[in-house]
């Protein structure tokens, strides 16, 4: 019988010589309705669910100052994370991945326009200077240096960073040196961030209404303490993280297959392997899934991957009792046509 | 009034026998709708024997999970996205809402690898396999957003971890998972609707053809009968 033939019969001639049974779709349904329910609402009581506070800049600014007085300089002096990435939040290539001729980060290009500096820091300094005639001079004075002096003090502070501690009052203070008006801003940066004034200032816009979040989350992303917590709970990408979740709940599972990308070679290797390796990793292991979903979508076309349940008979068990009735060919087996 | 019109002529006799198809595009779909899905197949009383396994009720655990996702999920819509961090209740429709996720991600997979292992793309279902692999993926992509739009430590870390790669496929400015908002609308009306409808598809699909028979059974003359 060809298979174009199958694939046309009606039913009764599809099924004909199979046994039929009485079947209520809708008994099993709603049996089916009831179990899940009993299920959800039992782990629901027992188990609640996974809801860690989220963090704030304000909580930033007082648990690691630090931290975070290093990332507002980094993205004054423009050498942080966002500041370096490329699109699509600016022109420059820090975060871009190729894979040989592919570079679809540059193709699409900047949409989510951002300015560091200006954005993270000057900005939020400038909407600051009511009644602050010392963060304003420092800000004249920071505005009228030459980019080379700009420079020279941003790498002094940010080495004098590495030597910083912090007082009893939560400022932070490092060894003198030329620093210029760095000091004074960072110390203006800190006490926004304290107050909780940054979280807020981070979201405004020309409207009154926001639900956008990229840019304090970008700035919270370019810290060490957002990622500290995540490691902590085991959630980082070396870490399965993708698929983990806070405390002991399970997380996005079904998310197996992607994240163990990351953690073999040569995704994480530097040397890497045919143009694969760890400086294109996010690139390479979305490709990849690509690919392997395009493999299963199309799993009936493909020989080999169709021929693997005739191949490994499983189905053996799934329809057990049916073969179980079929008859037998006389060397034992069953009949197969 | 003739006799002429009391006699029908065997012309007209024969065309009151097999009357022509009503006109019009909403007859066509009505029959096409009628020929493709009949209601006893939509909702039958009788199926094949070998449908007596439990791999067979995957499919209608998923369908049911996929219910109290969405009826919880209408319920923490309705109420606001900051609701369940700030009332008991609604942290109690929010942890159904989280494990019935986890119920129908299980069941749905347990439901592939079923369909997989007994080959049922077989005799004219390959699009069914098809429409039920797309589920799957709009559906991880579904519960993605659902993550980021936690508002919570869990949301803001897989944001930030995300970005990149979406970024790198140059999709990060088309899809900001940084950018709440459009998540939120995301998670909420567009994929929950697109899931809801596929899956209507795709049962569907499984009603106007039928279960698939095993595979070695005699109607498979290729029971290489894994081909579509």
């Amino acid at each position: 019988m060809s298979r174009g033939t199958r694939r046309h019969m009606d039913k009764a001639t599809y099924y004909r010589g199979v046994r039929m049974m009485p079947y209520d779709l809708i008994k099993e349904l709603a049996i089916a309705m009831v179990g899940v329910l009993v299920v959800v609402l039992v782990l629901s009581v027992t188990l609640s669910s996974p809801d860690v506070p989220s963090v704030t800049i304000q909580s930033w600014a007082k648990a690691d100052p630090v931290d975070f007085v290093t990332t507002a300089t980094s993205e004054l002096a423009g050498t942080s994370g966002v500041a370096t990435y490329g699109p699509p939040y600016n022109n420059q290539n820090g975060a871009v991945q190729t894979l040989w001729f592919l570079d679809p980060q540059e193709w699409a290009g900047v949409h989510v326009a951002t300015n560091a500096a200006n954005d993270f820091v000057l900005s939020p300094l400038k909407q600051s200077t009511l009644g602050d005639s010392e963060l304003a001079g420092a800000l004249t004075t920071y505005d009228g240096a030459g980019s080379d002096q700009q420079t020279t003090w941003l790498t002094n502070y940010s080495d004098a960073l590495a030597k910083a501690t912090v007082n009893s009052d939560g400022a932070v203070v490092v060894p003198s040196g030329e620093y210029g008006p760095v000091p004074v801003m960072m110390a203006r940066m800190l006490a926004l961030g304290r107050s909780g004034g940054l979280d807020a200032l981070l979201l405004s816009s020309d409207h009154f209404y926001q639900t956008d979040f990229s840019k304090a989350l970008l700035f919270l992303g370019d810290g060490g303490y957002l990622g500290n917590l995540a490691s902590a709970q085991n959630l980082t990408g070396d870490q399965w993280g993708m698929m983990n979740e806070t405390g002991r709940y399970p997380g996005q599972a079904w998310l197996w297959l992607y994240t163990m990308w990351y953690q073999i070679p040569p995704f994480n290797s530097d040397t890497g392997f045919l143009g694969v390796s760890s400086a294109n990793t996010d690139l390479a292991v979305v490709g990849m899934m690509l690919v392997l979903s395009v493999l299963l979508l199309l799993v009936p076309f493909i020989p080999g991957l169709r021929d693997i349940p005739r191949w490994i008979p499983i189905h053996r068990l799934i329809w057990r009792r049916h073969y179980a009735t079929m008859p037998k060919a006389p060397g034992g087996d069953t009949v197969r046509t | 009034m003739t006799s002429d019109a009391l006699t029908p002529s065997p012309k007209a006799g024969a065309e009151a026998s097999t009357p022509a198809p009503e006109p019009g595009w909403t007859a066509a779909i009505r029959r096409r709708v009628e020929k493709t899905l009949p209601i006893t197949e939509l909702l039958p009383t009788r199926q094949p024997a070998y449908i007596g396994s439990w791999v067979y009720a995957f499919g209608v655990i998923t369908i049911a999970a996929l219910f109290w996702l969405v009826l919880s999920g209408v319920l923490l819509a309705f109420f606001g996205s900051a609701w369940w961090h700030i009332s008991p209740v609604g942290k109690f429709f929010n942890s159904t809402h989280f494990w019935s996720v986890q119920m129908f991600f299980i069941f749905m997979v347990l439901h592939l690898w079923g369909q997989y292992w007994g080959a049922g793309w077989r005799d004219g279902r390959a699009t069914t396999w098809m429409v039920g692999v797309v589920i799957f993926l709009v559906s991880v992509v579904t519960a993605f957003t659902g993550y980021l739009i936690q508002q919570n430590f869990a949301s803001q870390w897989i944001a930030v971890n995300a970005k990149d790669g979406i970024n790198s496929t140059g999709a990060g400015g088309l899809f900001n998972v940084l950018n709440f908002g459009q998540q939120y609308g995301l998670h909420v009306m567009l994929l929950p609707i697109g899931v809801t409808l596929l899956v209507v598809l795709h049962v569907i699909q499984v009603r106007s053809r039928g279960v698939v028979r095993p595979i070695g059974d005699p109607v498979t003359a290729d029971d290489a009968g894994v081909g579509a």
